[in-house]
């Protein structure tokens, strides 16, 4: 592997390998008081986030710390991006500076994959491009299902409920978890359904992918179901009539909450509007596993690091 | 400009079929054509295997002069023409300034003049600024030395039904032609490629065969009602071209081009995310591609125009949303042409000359070009090797962009030889002035 760009062009081999060290690193630093393991000493981790987001960048920051990589956070606004340069010039700029993986984040589809071809000998990890992919959220999603759900994810029923018209979440998730032999199903109202997602082919021997628009319907044979911010300006391109109403046909309130099967997990990747696409007596309940979610982003972002900066040393 | 010599091209087949023959070219018209010809005092070209076509007319170029010029030039896009096969060309008016007013159709149309390797005719706009607020001086722009007679918005589309339909009813005076981009800027805001798998895979925002659709069907009731003629540009998917199909078939007076890369490209290339396929309309499915090799190979669609259209490479080199869409096209044009169409069986020669000569300058107008191969005609025809193969280098195109989608590819035919009323303006990959 020598960038981290999409869940779709992942292997299966290498996908489970991943989240395997992951798994083998968070056993690593269990109970540790000093969290550091001397891994990527002396590699450096640059960050580029075009979008705020604290948990994503916060989080591949401690991964590479915990691994003892120098790592610089370049943010839109506090850099030459503000100047006009254009992404490529920055790209090339952060190269020649010396940095060995850059992290990206950024509004437009792709833009992981454009830096990835202008950086050759540079590791690219996507943190999230537009509506394309996101693909650490997915491996942390996974991991964290394995890790609640006891075992491997082949034949478990995963559904993804909300906006997944706009969302980089969904699609990084509706592969990977098909990649690992789950079936996925789409829930939204048709109009946050993007087109043509159906007819996905996938890859080999991946799960199958179904679309819904009834989420009682779908919730009592789900394992597990995600739950995906709902921004309330898609209301002004009338997506659907009122937040009220959004709540009402797709939110996963106590009541929804309850026609779930008992060993079901809840997942958000945040941040969360409460009392919109999640009520607060749901996030908050032993069911959800958000922060679960959080604490194995860290160490699926390590694991990530490890395998793409080759270091020589075993981990654990 | 001294007259050109007498030119003999011998052994050359007129469209490709029938036994070769020797074609003389003297004082700018087809002066003999026969088996064999006394060449004394002309210059003899050996055109045994070749074959001749009426000089090619694209309705559809964009040329940037002014404005552009970073990115093409009237000189440098003429070149692209004029080893491309073409003896016309059509230049849009989405330059800066906008070709709104005679001043500036006046300007393109003289520069073409003085570069004299391809009649560059200007497209007026139809609207002020193309801002589809109010309609340009039409009148001005026909009355002018360029005689405009193709009026378009191209890169935008005239949005407003009301505004479209003065355009439609005001041209009918002049004899004119509008020219529709067809989208409903409404359902692609913000669009970035086909609505489909692929663009949701990628996550890139649909543009929907409906934007494109619905104005075609709206233009074409609006044109039979004005008794207007409406071109629509750059048609791109199975249901324009069931449309267009309809619409004729009731005696609705629209034609309709298609682009090489939409006959050749679907949107499956778009999974590396490299903005050089970035186009308006975008690259369809593949159903859309075979749907439009169809309608091209029946006549419903009419013809093929390049919508050539050169970025500088910092509009390239950047990330999908923030490319400007638009290929290269005129030197690509015949070639990808006679891939997609010739070597599948679905035209011949005669099919070729017809849907990039003489049909396109019938749209337009244009009484001295994609005239028949034949004696007192003018002299003004394109020489094909059908054999030969080249490999595309967009660095090594005339234009001064390169941003080509074919970089890399073995494409079959090259062009031989370009005469623009006997005079020779390409030949052998180099263009004579």
């Amino acid at each position: 592997m020598r960038h981290l760009l999409s869940t779709a062009e992942l292997s299966r081999d290498v996908a489970v390998e991943l989240m395997d060290t992951a798994d083998k690193l968070r056993q690593a630093l269990l109970g540790r008081q000093v969290r550091k393991l001397p891994t990527l000493r002396g590699r450096t981790v640059v960050t580029m986030f075009y979008e705020s987001s604290t948990r994503t960048r916060v989080s591949f920051e401690i991964a590479g710390k915990w691994m003892s990589a120098d790592v610089v956070n370049v943010t839109a606004g506090g850099s030459s991006v503000g100047k006009g340069e254009s992404l490529r010039d920055t790209a090339l700029t952060l190269a020649a500076a010396g940095a060995d993986c850059v992290v990206v984040r950024h509004p437009a589809s792709g833009a992981a994959h454009r830096i990835a071809g202008w950086l050759p000998g540079v590791a690219v990890v996507n943190a999230g491009d537009g509506t394309h992919e996101h693909p650490t959220q997915a491996l942390l999603d996974a991991v964290t299902l394995r890790e609640r759900l006891g075992g491997d994810l082949d034949g478990r029923r995963v559904g993804i409920v909300g906006d997944l018209l706009h969302s980089r979440v969904a699609r990084s998730n509706a592969h990977l978890l098909r990649l690992l032999g789950a079936e996925v199903v789409l829930i939204a109202p048709p109009t946050l359904v993007p087109a043509g997602i159906a007819a996905w082919a996938g890859g080999d021997g991946s799960g199958p992918l179904a679309v819904s628009h009834e989420l009682d319907a779908e919730l009592p044979a789900l394992d597990a179901v995600m739950v995906l911010r709902v921004q309330a300006e898609r209301m002004a391109g009338s997506y659907f009539p009122s937040a009220r109403e959004y709540a009402a046909g797709y939110g996963l309130g106590e009541d929804r909450l309850a026609l779930l099967p008992e060993h079901a997990v809840v997942l958000h990747p945040g941040p969360m509007v409460r009392g919109m696409e999640i009520a607060s007596a749901v996030a908050d309940s032993p069911r959800a596993a958000i922060a679960t979610q959080v604490r194995n982003g860290v160490h699926v972002r390590m694991a990530v690091l490890y395998h793409l900066l080759g270091a020589a040393e075993e981990v654990a | 400009m001294r007259p050109p010599e007498p030119l003999l091209l011998r052994g050359v087949r007129c469209y490709g079929d029938g036994e070769p023959a020797d074609l003389l070219l003297r004082d700018g018209v087809i002066a003999e054509l026969a088996p064999a010809v006394d060449g004394t005092g002309a210059r003899v070209l050996d055109a045994g295997g070749l074959v001749a076509l009426p000089g090619l007319v694209d309705l559809h170029a964009h040329l940037r002069e002014p404005g552009g010029e970073e990115a093409e030039t009237i000189a440098t896009g003429s070149a692209a023409a004029a080893l491309g096969g073409y003896t016309a060309v059509f230049a849009m008016a989405n330059t800066d300034p906008v070709a709104d007013t005679a001043v500036v159709t006046e300007h393109v149309w003289r520069r073409g003049r003085e570069v004299g390797l391809a009649d560059v005719h200007p497209v007026g706009a139809v609207t002020v600024g193309l801002r589809g607020e109010r309609l340009a001086e039409l009148g001005a722009m026909a009355a002018g030395a360029a005689g405009v007679r193709v009026f378009s918005d191209d890169g935008r589309c005239v949005a407003d039904p009301l505004l479209m339909r003065r355009a439609l009813e005001y041209s009918t005076v002049l004899d004119a032609v509008i020219a529709q981009h067809a989208e409903e800027p409404r359902l692609t805001a913000g669009a970035q490629a086909h609505e489909d798998g692929v663009a949701t895979r990628l996550g890139l925002a649909g543009w929907p065969a409906a934007a494109e659709e619905s104005i075609i069907a709206r233009d074409c009731l609006l044109a039979h009602a004005a008794g207007a003629r409406l071109h629509v540009c750059h048609a791109s998917t199975a249901g324009s071209a069931d449309l267009i199909g309809w619409f004729k078939s009731r005696g609705v007076r629209v034609s309709a081009e298609v682009t090489p890369h939409h006959l050749l490209l679907d949107h499956s290339v778009l999974a590396g995310f490299d903005p050089v396929h970035k186009v308006n309309p975008p690259l369809r499915a593949g159903s859309d591609v075979a749907a439009l090799r169809r309608a091209l190979a029946t006549g419903t669609i009419d013809c093929v125009a390049t919508d050539h259209a050169p970025h500088p490479p910092q509009d390239k080199d950047c990330e999908w949303a923030a490319a400007r869409p638009g290929m290269l096209g005129l030197q690509t044009a015949l070639s990808v042409v006679v891939l997609a169409m010739v070597r599948t069986g679905l035209l011949d020669w005669r099919g070729v000359a017809a849907v990039m000569s003489e049909r396109p300058a019938a749209v337009a107008g244009l009484a001295d070009q994609g005239r028949p191969l034949e004696v007192g005609e003018p002299a003004t025809l394109t020489l094909v090797d059908p054999d030969a193969s080249w490999t595309v280098r967009g660095a090594r195109l005339a234009s001064l962009a390169g941003n080509t989608p074919y970089e890399g590819m073995q494409l079959p035919a090259t062009v031989v030889s370009t005469v623009l009323r006997g005079r020779i303006t390409a030949h052998e990959g180099e263009v004579l002035t």
